[in-house]
């Protein structure tokens, strides 16, 4: 588990914005989703996902409503509103503006060879 | 952000809080199913698998309190959480919030009576239809309220500042409404009265100014509808019936509405009748006079759209035409507005300033029940710290446990707030229900009924100080290092966290000495004034007060049967001498005349050499009151109307106007109409509209020198008997001596002493019952706080006094150390109090005669009771002290 990295400050709502745009979910789902598509490279604390999902809910970015499990179990399953899509697509957009400077940023540069 | 979804999921909150934290739970557990579930798949049995899901999810209770607080809105399921908990803590100690509810109850009581009455008296306007513009107008340099008819006349008419002015009196007179003469108190007023302050009636008609045709032309009356409702038993058919007002038929027109009580807050009048029928209701017509400055106040609305100070420059610039134009009448004819209800500065501006000075020290009596229970409340903080650790240790945060800290204080101060505002309630209702001049003038009333805006107050100051309070103990909350609580206990810190209760418990020890001190000082002021020398003698002198207008004598036949009132008087068996008086000194003020040097022969206003007091007295008055003769004669009954004018002045008037006594004797002055008068006599200064007044002159005339002077309202003259037998008996036999002479005169008899201190010496009486009763507030807030600080350290030392007991200490030694510190801290508290209080009373010598702070009783009355106080407060903490067991407690531990 050691080599899992945590996560940065305010990546988790982007995080389960992105698991959530494939289909809804209930929040133990979107655990798994996330660890599916990230490689289990991201540590999670299991409790801090419901705090983030509440809050995402509150903005008006993901509605929820009570359903059944495929194992019969009861839970609440999660998915993006319009908004929501919008706000992902932003989101991913300035995310990958800066993981390309910050990545050109640390990569060896010529006079450095 | 979605606003819409915000506030669904706010409404949802509010309304449906324990569903939604159904729901969270449901959602957070079902979670852990989940988990478990697949651990279960992997290998584990089920009880293990879900023992790992918990352990996997992390702080249950943390994401589950971040959870409510994403969903927004969860502020009122904390608050409600909160407020539950904290009653739970209260009621777990019943001792900490009974004295804390207390306490507060006390202060914020103590503010809501205070503000209650300035809110009556001086916040609050006439209950008239547009308050705001409504002024009174003053006059002069001292701002008198009394104007002349004439004046009034000129100023109604040629202002052009005012939608209209009215003028009013207030005066006694008798009624009789076919069975018996009661006395009653009525408001003459101009026509225009009711129309101008646009008020309608309530049953039948008021009067106009189309009704006035010259004096006596309207012989009405408008009932108020307490007096209506009261003497006419809400007889509807009163309206026309015609009663009989001093003897003279008078026309009930209607009833005024029910919350319309006149136009003076502290005298509420049975009735209004025209001011032009003045000769019928008084015994005599001053309308026409312009020297007569007998009107009680001027007042009317500001037309729209002007200032005050507009207002001002016009009524200047009339004064400064009437000064031209009638030199011998008017001077000094400046103008100012004023609030009407309180008759003006004369009244309104020292109780404006006393109950300033009430207000400060009430808000100090607050800020020390503040001090009192934020010492409390970091004494039961620090008695707590085990708790909060532990609560800190399990992963509550700080900012969780200061709120549930301030939702205990704000309990409290709520309760607090409601329950002292509940003891102002019942005080005040009784204070407006009390008649403080029953006997004198049954009408005054204190009308200090509390409204919303005290009920708001209170409990604003209720909350404030529990927010103040309540944060005393954050500091060292936020200080708190759960680890080294757990880990070690208290008892390491307990020299350093006393610091800031010391400085809390200084501040109220100080706050409560001034208030002691103030208390103090009124009393000595008070109790030095009832023994000052007024220039008569109170004790052992009855007042009879005949009322012969009332009874039908007007003109000559006043003086002659005051003559004969007090010859029959003399006769009475235990009666030593007897005089009249038209208004005796120090009875609501007193008549004053302008007076020229015999030298002056342009007898304007401006030119006189003093204003003095004046006063209309039978020959013998001096004996019967006691007032000494410094030189030359008495009046004798020869001093009539064929005599030479006479005149018997005070030593000051003999100073400024003769220079001296011997000069005064035989000399002349003059008065306003140009007459010489002799001094043939000089008598001793005196105290005459105000105890608290400066010297001023005064001059005694002979009474049937003067056919007929205004005189008290109630009585025209004033019988003033000296006897030696029993004062009840003495004044039965005067009452039916009195009605044997003419049975239809109305008689009242009250001794001198009790007059005066219903009269003059109120204020001050009132002043220092209130003065004492915050004083005695303050020694209590005192008393708590050094006890409640000693009995904590105490038992917080117990273990070391035992230790101390054990090695040997003697009793003198353990007091020291168990009580040293609070006796340390009760004496630089009340040094510091006793200095400020001292500087404090300098304002009380406004209000209470002779209060000065640079008494040696007072300053040792001061140290007296607060060491009485110390000793009070620290004798339980010291018995316990003393009574240490040290195998007892070196067992328990």
């Amino acid at each position: 588990m050691s080599d899992q990295a945590q996560l940065l400050p305010g990546t988790l709502d982007l995080l389960i914005l992105r698991a959530v745009s494939l289909g809804p979910l209930h929040g133990y789902g979107i655990l798994l989703r996330i660890g599916q598509i990230s490689g289990n490279a991201l540590l999670i604390e299991q409790g801090a996902l419901y705090p983030g999902l509440f809050r995402l809910v509150r903005q008006g970015l993901l509605k929820a409503s009570w359903g059944t499990s495929e194992n019969n179990r009861r839970a609440k399953f999660y998915e993006l509103t319009a908004p929501g899509r919008k706000r992902l697509r932003e989101e991913t957009e300035s995310w990958n503006r800066l993981a390309t400077a910050i990545g050109s940023a640390l990569a060896p540069q010529p006079e450095e060879i | 952000m979605n606003f819409p979804a915000w506030i669904r999921s706010v409404a949802a909150k509010f309304f449906h809080h324990s569903e939604v934290a159904e729901e969270v739970d449901d959602e957070l557990r079902s979670h852990i199913q989940f988990r478990a579930d697949d651990l279960e798949r992997a290998g584990l049995n089920r009880a293990e698998a879900e023992r790992r899901a918990r352990i996997e999810f992390g702080g249950y209770e943390r994401f589950r309190e971040e959870s409510h607080e994403a969903m927004g809105g969860n502020f009122i399921e904390t608050l409600l959480l909160d407020v539950r908990f904290s009653l739970r803590m209260l009621r777990k100690s019943p001792g900490f919030t009974l004295v804390a509810v207390f306490t507060l109850a006390l202060a914020i009581g103590a503010n809501a009576v205070v503000f209650s009455i300035m809110n009556a008296l001086i916040l609050r306007p006439l209950n008239v239809p547009k308050a705001q513009t409504l002024y009174a107008i003053q006059r002069g340099s001292d701002q008198a309220i009394n104007h002349s008819f004439p004046d009034y006349v000129d100023l109604r008419d040629r202002n052009r500042s005012f939608e209209d002015l009215v003028a009013y009196n207030v005066t006694g007179a008798a009624l009789d409404t076919g069975n018996n003469a009661s006395s009653v108190w009525l408001l003459e007023a101009t026509g225009n009265y009711f129309d101008a302050l646009g008020i309608q009636p309530y049953l039948g008609r008021f009067f106009h100014r189309s009704d006035e045709h010259g004096p006596d032309s309207a012989p009405y009356i408008v009932l108020t509808y307490a007096y209506w409702h009261s003497h006419f038993q809400d007889d509807r058919n009163v309206v026309g019936r015609i009663v009989q007002l001093n003897k003279h038929p008078f026309t009930i027109l209607g009833v005024a509405p029910h919350e319309f009580k006149g136009t003076l807050l502290f005298l509420a009048p049975d009735f209004w009748v025209p001011i032009v029928n003045q000769e019928q209701v008084e015994g005599l017509n001053v309308l026409n006079e312009r020297g007569n400055r007998g009107i009680l106040m001027v007042m009317g609305h500001l037309k729209p759209g002007v200032a005050p100070a507009q207002a001002v420059a016009d009524l200047n610039s009339i004064g400064s035409y009437l000064e031209k134009a009638y030199p011998k009448d008017d001077g000094n004819m400046t103008f100012s507005l004023t609030r009407p209800g309180l008759a003006g500065d004369w009244l309104g501006g020292p109780m404006r300033e006393f109950l300033t000075g009430l207000m400060l020290l009430a808000g100090l009596i607050l800020l020390a029940a503040c001090a009192n229970l934020g010492s409390l409340f970091a004494a039961r903080a620090a008695d707590r710290s085990r708790e909060i650790a532990l609560r800190l240790a399990l992963g509550s945060s700080r900012s969780r446990i200061l709120r549930q800290v301030f939702t205990e204080a704000v309990l409290i101060s709520i309760v607090g707030g409601v329950v002292g505002l509940a003891g102002s309630i019942v005080l005040l209702r009784g204070l407006s229900a009390w008649r403080p001049f029953s006997t004198v003038a049954p009408n005054m009333t204190v009308p200090v009924n509390p409204d919303t805006n005290v009920y708001l107050v209170a409990l604003l100051l209720a909350l404030a100080s529990g927010l103040l309070f309540g944060a005393v103990p954050v500091r060292q909350i936020l200080r708190t290092n759960p680890y080294e609580v757990v880990r070690s206990g208290l008892s390491g810190r307990v020299g350093r966290r006393i610091t800031v209760r010391d400085l809390l418990l200084v501040t109220q020890i100080s706050i409560c000495a001034v208030l002691v001190t103030s208390s103090m000082v009124a009393v000595r002021g008070l109790v030095r004034s009832l023994r000052s020398n007024f220039g008569f003698e109170p004790r052992n002198a009855m007042l009879a007060g005949a009322s012969l207008s009332t009874a039908g004598y007007s003109g000559d036949s006043v003086p002659a049967m005051q003559k004969r009132l007090i010859d029959t008087v003399r006769t009475i068996p235990g009666v030593k001498a007897v005089g009249s008086i038209d208004r005796p000194p120090l009875y609501f003020g007193a008549n004053t005349a302008i007076v020229f040097t015999d030298k002056t022969a342009d007898l304007r206003p401006s030119n006189a050499a003093a204003e003095a007091m004046m006063y209309n007295i039978s020959p013998g008055y001096f004996e019967a009151a006691r007032t000494a003769l410094l030189a030359g004669r008495d009046f004798t009954w020869h001093d009539d109307e064929n005599a030479p004018h006479v005149a018997v002045v005070n030593r000051e008037f003999a100073a400024r106007i003769f220079g001296s006594m011997t000069n005064a004797v035989g000399g002349y002055y003059k008065r306003r109409d140009g007459t010489r008068i002799q001094v043939v006599g000089v008598a001793e200064d005196g105290k005459y509209a105000s105890v608290t007044e400066a010297q001023q002159p005064a001059v005694f005339l002979p009474t049937m020198q003067s056919p007929y002077v205004r005189g008290t309202h109630m009585t025209d003259s004033t019988l003033v008997v000296r006897s030696d037998r029993d004062p009840q008996q003495v004044a039965a036999a005067i009452k039916s001596t009195l009605s044997d002479l003419d049975p239809g005169m109305p008689v009242t008899i009250q001794m001198w002493a009790k007059q005066l201190n219903d009269s003059a010496l109120f204020a001050s009486r009132v002043a220092t019952l209130a003065l004492g009763v915050l004083g005695l507030m303050g020694a209590v807030l005192s008393i708590t706080g050094i006890f409640g600080m000693a009995a904590y350290s105490v038992s917080k030392r117990l273990r070391e006094l035992g230790i101390r007991v054990a090695l040997g200490a003697q009793r003198r030694e353990v007091l020291q150390a168990a009580l040293g510190r609070a006796v340390k801290l009760l004496a630089i508290g009340s040094a510091a109090g006793l200095l400020l209080g001292l500087l404090a009373t300098k304002v009380l010598a406004f209000i209470v005669y002779q209060a000065t702070p640079r008494d040696p009783l007072v300053l040792a009355g001061v140290v007296l009771a607060m060491a009485l106080l110390g000793l009070v407060a620290t004798w339980i903490p010291a018995q316990r002290a003393l009574s240490v067991d040290p195998m007892m407690l070196l067992r328990e531990e």
